[in-house]
Order: structure tokens, then C-alpha cells, then sequence
């Protein structure tokens, strides 16, 4: 059909205004259609099933359509118009789908942060000089600190573990099926369930938390381990004392939080770092071995600097999506107990106490610290083309 | 993935004596027992989570759940009651049809979008077509808090808020840097020839696009169809944000950490609701692991 259309017009030159009509007609009743149907969606006399299924055929197809009947209006055009048309056409929704949800947005959020909370007066950098001096912010910032390194340490160093270990034996499908499997909930959900390995009961009755049965089966009293926010360590304390000179012990129940996020992200780091050791070629292994290298030191010496890319790599990822980390401490402790974080507490300022500009001050903190990466993922990207 | 390579076949055929395989068998104990301790706690956490949801209220509440099994055979003491009841009276059956009209939606129409800017990007020429890609690339991962703020308060003004169109096209817009990026890197990879051919048959972009583009590239789409699903289904922070926790609307996800919150120690209900929201999901997983583990990887640097 559309082949026939691009002939006769390369013959003709013409417009055929028939076909014309059609599209436009096409297009004008599309709109309608959907102008219809979400009306129709937020009228309140409907019963829900109706308005479920035509939400979902309007989201499914509605897309399709919309592209089918533009370019088709494109075709009618003179080859030339069209042509140079057709591209934006197949790119401008995209374009204005990312200016109005991320570029326009994120202009307005650096704006934004240097106004006051209803954005009616400019206050320069204010939302951030309290942001870095005020104690609340910091223990903020301290935990956040908290949470990267742990959560990213652990996880590369578990992640590499199996991989290595599961590299070794027969059922390696299925071992790493099962380390992999928290990826598929949700943190919601996963909270939910360490919640519930974390339930406390007072001293003398039955303990339903694994970790208070355990605890106190080995003679300890039972802990309610995530609303205990600092215990004390000899000689560890000092580590926690010292990170942005937060003094509060070592943060318990910051750290429980931190184990549901580890258990959630060692089957990624497993599953890339597996495939980079497997393709570590098994000649230079097998002439270190030769050279008289122990497993230990072949695996350090050789396989190590051959994978260090991906770890970099995996690392990486961990760190970004833990420094937004939000649905757990949310769930958990909605931040408090001193276990507040940086994109918990922008949801605060945003929905709790409507500080606007704090919280864009926040969301911009956030953004700084990923800067590098933006900037790293670009130039990869122009080398790449540079390439091709 | 557990197939020998040629040369550890030849070192496990030369060590074939028995003491070999003895040693053999005293140097990878040690490794077998360290991956099965570590499977062992993988999982105990969400196999506690998911006795107890067969559990009767009362039951949980007076003992641990590994106690059940001293008599796992006693039937009696299992039931669906908190299935029932989370699904009826607490709201999560709605929520999970909520759930299902929020993320079918939102995962085919950025992908929808994506796969025609992709092919634009890969096989057309027009102006700042680099400088366009390089903008997507640039907002790869950028956090989505940065949008929060001035979305909210668009919405307020046109009518968005709380709507499930409104929710849809956050998901898009959030989702499409990297469904653009990831469908670009593959459609680009096709062989040049397939394109100029059909072009030479006369085929507009269009058909090019819909009848060979596509269906060479569902690999590509698969993997990020399966990754967009599970990242919108099992997402709380944009659901809490633009759609809120109104009954009409409130999804799975938002209902649990809700239930969370009033019902805090109610760990019937609780156990019970953590499986329905997780239900999908672990379908999908294990249904489809292959390509889940492939969309995973792909979409490891969604902002």
C-alpha cells in the first residue's frame, strides 16, 4: 500500500487529494477518540472494568495508532516535504516526551532550589549552606555515606564470591538462580520480609523473628533491631564517629536496613561478574598454573586485573542506585530513628513539610553527585561513534 | 553454562585416578558447602515469609515459623484465610488489577516510542541527530527526583494528578532514555544491506520499520519489555508521587507499604499481601529467566 503511494507520487508529483482526505480524516479521528476516552476514564458513573478496558486498549494501541496516521499524513506530502519531515516524525514523540518529563524539569529543579519554599522569594544558595551545615542534614548525608559503602562493598564482594565459588561445581544454574531471585521483588516487598525476619518480641515471650530467635537462643536479649539506632563497639564506634563528624555510635539499625539492600543487588553483581570470569581465557590460567601459581594467586594475579573493568563497572551501578535509595527506609522506618536518607528525606520536604525548594536543593545533590558519570557516559559514547 | 571448556576437560581426564578424584573431592567440599550455606541464607528470608502466609493469625503470633515443621503433615494448621482476606478486605485485589492497568501501558508505549526515535537515530539522516542522541545518552542517569517537583506541580494544573494517564506518561518519560539507548545500540548493529534493499524494493520507513526493523529486533524489545514491567510493578516512589494512594488508584506496591504502616505487626495480612504483590514477578522470573536476567543487565543504568 504504502509502496504504490511513494510511486505514484514520484510519477505524478502530485498530491492525491483523496488519499489526502482520508488522512486527515485518520488523524483528526484518532484525537477525537482519545479526547473521548479520557473523558470517559475520569467520569465516575462508569464501572471500573469498563474504564480498566479501555484504558488499557487506549494505552496499548492508542501509541500505534498515532504513529501509523502521522506518517501516513507525512506520505501524502511532496516526496521532498516528506522526506525531510518523516525522521521528526518517527523521533518527535520522544523529543518532547523527554523535554517536558527530564530536561525542562530538571532546569526548573536547579532554578527552584535557590527560591524558598513556595518559590516566591530568591534565596540564593541558602537551601544549600543548610543542607551542609545543619545536623539533621548531615546525619542525612552521613548515613547515605553509610549506605554506599556498605551496600556496594558487600555486594561486589558477595556477587564475586559466587561467582568465583559456583564457577567451580555442577549445579551453577541453580545456585545462581537462587541468588538472583531478590531481583525480581520489589524493595517493598523485600523490606516487608526482613521486616518480619527482624520482628520483636519483649523479653520472656516467643520470639517469631528468625533473627531475635537466634539471637536469643545464643543467650542474647532480644533486640528490636531497627528502631535501636546506635549500639557501641570498642575501637569500631570511632569508624562511625568519623564520617562528617556525626557522633551517634554505630547506627544498628541503619545497617539492617543495609543488609535487605545487599541481599537485593549480590545477584547482579553475580550475574555480570560470572560472565566476565567466564571469559577470561583459560590459556593465561593454565600458564599460570604451569609457572607454579597456587588457585589463590592465579585467581588474584590473573583473573582479577582481567575482570576489574566490570567490577569498575558493577560498582558503579550499585553506588547509583543506592545513593537513591528510598522504598526501603521509607517502609522500614519512614525515616526515623535516625536512619533518614537523601531521597526520603526529598520526599519529606516535598509532600510533608511542602518545602519546595529544599527539597529541589536535595534532588540537585542528588544530580551532582551522578555528574561524573553523565559526563563519563558520554564520552563513551562519542568514542564509540568515533569508531564506527 | 556448566559445560567444561576443551582444557579442564583434559586436566580432569589426566587427574582420573582415584587419589586425583579424592583430592578433587576434598578441595571442592569446602566450595559446595560455602554455596549451599549462602543459597541456604538467600532464601530462608523469603521461605519464612512464605510459610507464615499459610498461617493462622494466632500462629504467628505465638511462635516461630520454623516451629511448624516438628509436624509439617498436620494440615490443620494451614490455610488461604489470609489470601482471602488480604485480596478482599484489605484493598489488594483492586490494587493489583490497578497494578496491571498502571504497567501494561507504561511498558508498551515507551517501548512503542523508543523503537521508532531508535530506528530514526540508527537509519535516518536529519539535523542534530547526534547532538538529540547525545541529550539521551547525557539523561541515561539522571535521577528521576530531578523531575519530581516541576511534574507535580504541572499535574496540579492540568489534571493529571492522581490519573492513570498521568502515571503512564511519567513511566514513559522516565523509562525512554534507556529504551531509546538500548533499542538504538541494537537496531544500529543490523547488517546495512537488510535496510538499503528493502528500500530499494520501494519500501517506505514505515514498512521497513514495522515489517523488518521490529521483528529482527525482538531479542532487543523482549529484554526491555520484561526489565520496564518488573521496574514499573514493582515501583513505589513514582506510583506515590503521581498517582497517590487513593483507593481507585493505589497499586500493589503503595498498598503493602501502606498496610505497612496501619497494620504494622498484623503479619497474617502482611505475609500474605508481600506474596500477592510478588506473585507476578516471580512468574516472570522464573518463567522467563533467561531474558529477565538479560533485561536486568541492560537496564542496570536506569536513572
Amino acid at each position: 500500500m504504502q509502496r504504490a503511494e511513494q510511486r505514484s507520487d514520484v510519477v505524478t508529483g502530485q498530491v492525491d487529494i483523496a488519499r489526502l482526505a482520508i488522512s486527515i480524516v485518520g488523524v483528526v479521528g484518532l484525537i477525537l477518540v482519545l479526547w473521548w476516552s479520557f473523558n470517559f476514564m475520569s467520569s465516575e458513573e462508569v464501572p471500573r472494568l469498563a474504564i480498566a478496558a479501555v484504558a488499557l486498549a487506549v494505552g496499548v494501541f492508542g501509541i500505534w495508532a498515532l504513529f501509523f496516521f502521522s506518517d501516513n499524513l507525512v506520505t501524502q506530502l511532496p516526496i521532498r516535504i516528506a522526506s525531510a519531515i518523516r525522521p521528526f516524525v518517527f523521533v518527535g514523540p520522544a523529543i518532547a516526551v523527554l523535554t517536558a518529563f527530564l530536561v525542562y524539569p530538571t532546569i526548573n529543579t536547579l532554578y527552584l532550589s535557590l527560591f524558598n519554599r513556595d518559590s516566591s522569594r530568591f534565596v540564593g544558595l541558602e537551601n544549600y549552606v543548610t543542607a551542609f551545615t545543619d545536623g539533621d542534614f548531615l546525619l542525612i548525608f552521613r548515613n547515605n555515606i553509610i549506605w554506599l559503602i556498605f551496600v556496594t562493598a558487600f555486594a561486589v564482594g558477595f556477587g564475586l564470591l559466587v561467582a568465583v565459588l559456583a564457577d567451580r561445581v555442577k549445579g551453577e544454574p541453580v545456585v545462581k538462580s537462587f541468588i538472583f531471585m531478590p531481583m525480581a521483588i520489589s524493595f517493598v516487598g523485600a523490606s516487608v520480609i526482613w521486616r518480619f525476619v527482624y520482628a520483636f518480641k519483649p523479653e520472656g515471650t516467643e520470639q517469631i523473628g528468625l533473627l531475635n530467635a537466634i539471637w536469643t537462643g545464643l543467650g542474647g536479649e532480644p533486640v528490636a533491631w531497627i528502631t535501636k539506632r546506635s549500639i557501641d563497639i570498642p575501637g569500631v564506634t570511632a569508624f562511625f564517629d568519623n564520617l562528617l563528624g556525626v557522633t551517634v555510635g554505630i547506627p544498628l539499625n541503619t545497617l539492617m536496613l543495609i543488609i535487605i539492600m545487599i541481599w537485593l543487588q549480590t545477584g547482579f553483581a553475580m550475574v555480570i561478574i560470572s560472565a566476565a570470569i567466564k571469559g577470561v581465557p583459560s590459556e593465561l590460567l593454565e600458564a599460570a598454573r604451569i609457572d607454579g601459581a597456587t588457585e589463590i594467586q592465579a585467581f588474584f594475579r590473573v583473573t582479577i586485573p582481567f575482570i576489574s573493568t566490570t567490577i569498575l563497572t558493577v560498582a558503579t551501578t550499585i553506588l547509583i542506585l543506592v545513593l537513591k535509595v528510598f522504598d526501603i527506609v521509607f517502609v522500614m522506618t519512614s525515616g526515623q530513628f535516625a536512619t533518614q536518607v537523601i531521597a526520603n528525606e526529598m520526599y519529606m520536604q516535598m509532600f510533608r513539610w511542602r518545602d519546595f525548594g529544599m527539597g529541589s536543593a536535595l534532588a540537585v545533590i542528588l544530580f551532582l553527585a551522578v555528574i561524573p558519570v553523565i559526563i563519563n557516559n558520554i564520552r563513551r559514547w562519542q568514542e564509540e561513534r568515533y569508531a564506527r | 553454562m556448566s559445560t567444561l571448556n576443551p582444557s579442564q576437560r583434559t586436566v580432569a581426564e589426566s587427574e582420573g585416578t582415584a587419589a586425583a578424584n579424592f583430592r578433587r573431592f576434598l578441595r571442592r567440599t569446602p566450595v559446595q558447602i560455602t554455596l549451599i550455606f549462602l543459597v541456604f541464607i538467600w532464601t530462608l528470608p523469603t521461605f519464612g515469609l512464605f510459610v507464615s502466609s499459610f498461617r493462622s493469625a494466632d500462629a504467628i503470633q505465638t511462635s516461630g515459623w520454623w516451629t511448624v515443621f516438628a509436624n509439617p503433615f498436620d494440615f490443620t494448621q494451614w490455610s488461604l484465610q489470609n489470601y482471602v482476606d488480604v485480596i478482599t478486605a484489605d484493598a489488594m485485589g483492586t490494587a493489583f488489577l490497578n497494578s496491571l492497568l498502571v504497567t501494561i501501558p507504561a511498558t508498551v508505549i515507551p517501548i512503542t516510542i523508543a523503537a521508532f526515535a531508535a530506528y530514526a537515530f540508527a537509519w535516518m539522516k536529519f539535523p542534530g541527530r547526534d547532538l538529540m542522541f547525545g541529550i539521551v545518552v547525557g539523561l541515561l542517569v539522571v535521577p528521576l527526583q530531578m523531575a519530581f517537583i516541576p511534574m507535580l506541580r504541572v499535574y496540579r494544573e492540568i489534571g493529571l494528578n492522581g490519573t492513570f494517564l498521568g502515571v503512564w506518561l511519567a513511566h514513559t518519560g522516565f523509562g525512554l532514555p534507556l529504551a531509546v539507548f538500548l533499542l538504538h545500540n541494537y537496531i544500529a548493529s543490523l547488517p546495512r544491506e537488510i535496510i538499503e534493499s528493502a528500500s530499494i524494493d520501494g519500501a517506505s520507513h514505515f514498512t521497513t520499520f514495522t515489517r523488518l526493523i521490529l521483528p529482527l529486533s525482538v531479542p532487543a524489545i523482549a529484554a526491555f519489555t520484561i526489565f520496564q514491567f518488573l521496574w514499573v510493578w514493582n515501583d513505589l516512589l513514582v506510583a506515590l508521587v503521581f498517582l497517590g494512594t487513593g483507593p481507585d488508584v493505589t497499586i500493589v506496591t503503595s498498598r503493602l507499604s501502606e498496610m505497612v504502616g496501619s497494620r504494622g505487626q498484623d503479619w497474617h495480612v502482611l505475609t500474605a499481601g508481600a506474596f500477592v504483590t510478588m506473585i507476578l514477578p516471580l512468574v516472570v522470573f522464573f518463567g522467563l529467566q533467561r531474558y529477565f536476567v538479560r533485561g536486568l543487565m541492560a537496564g542496570s543504568v536506569k536513572g
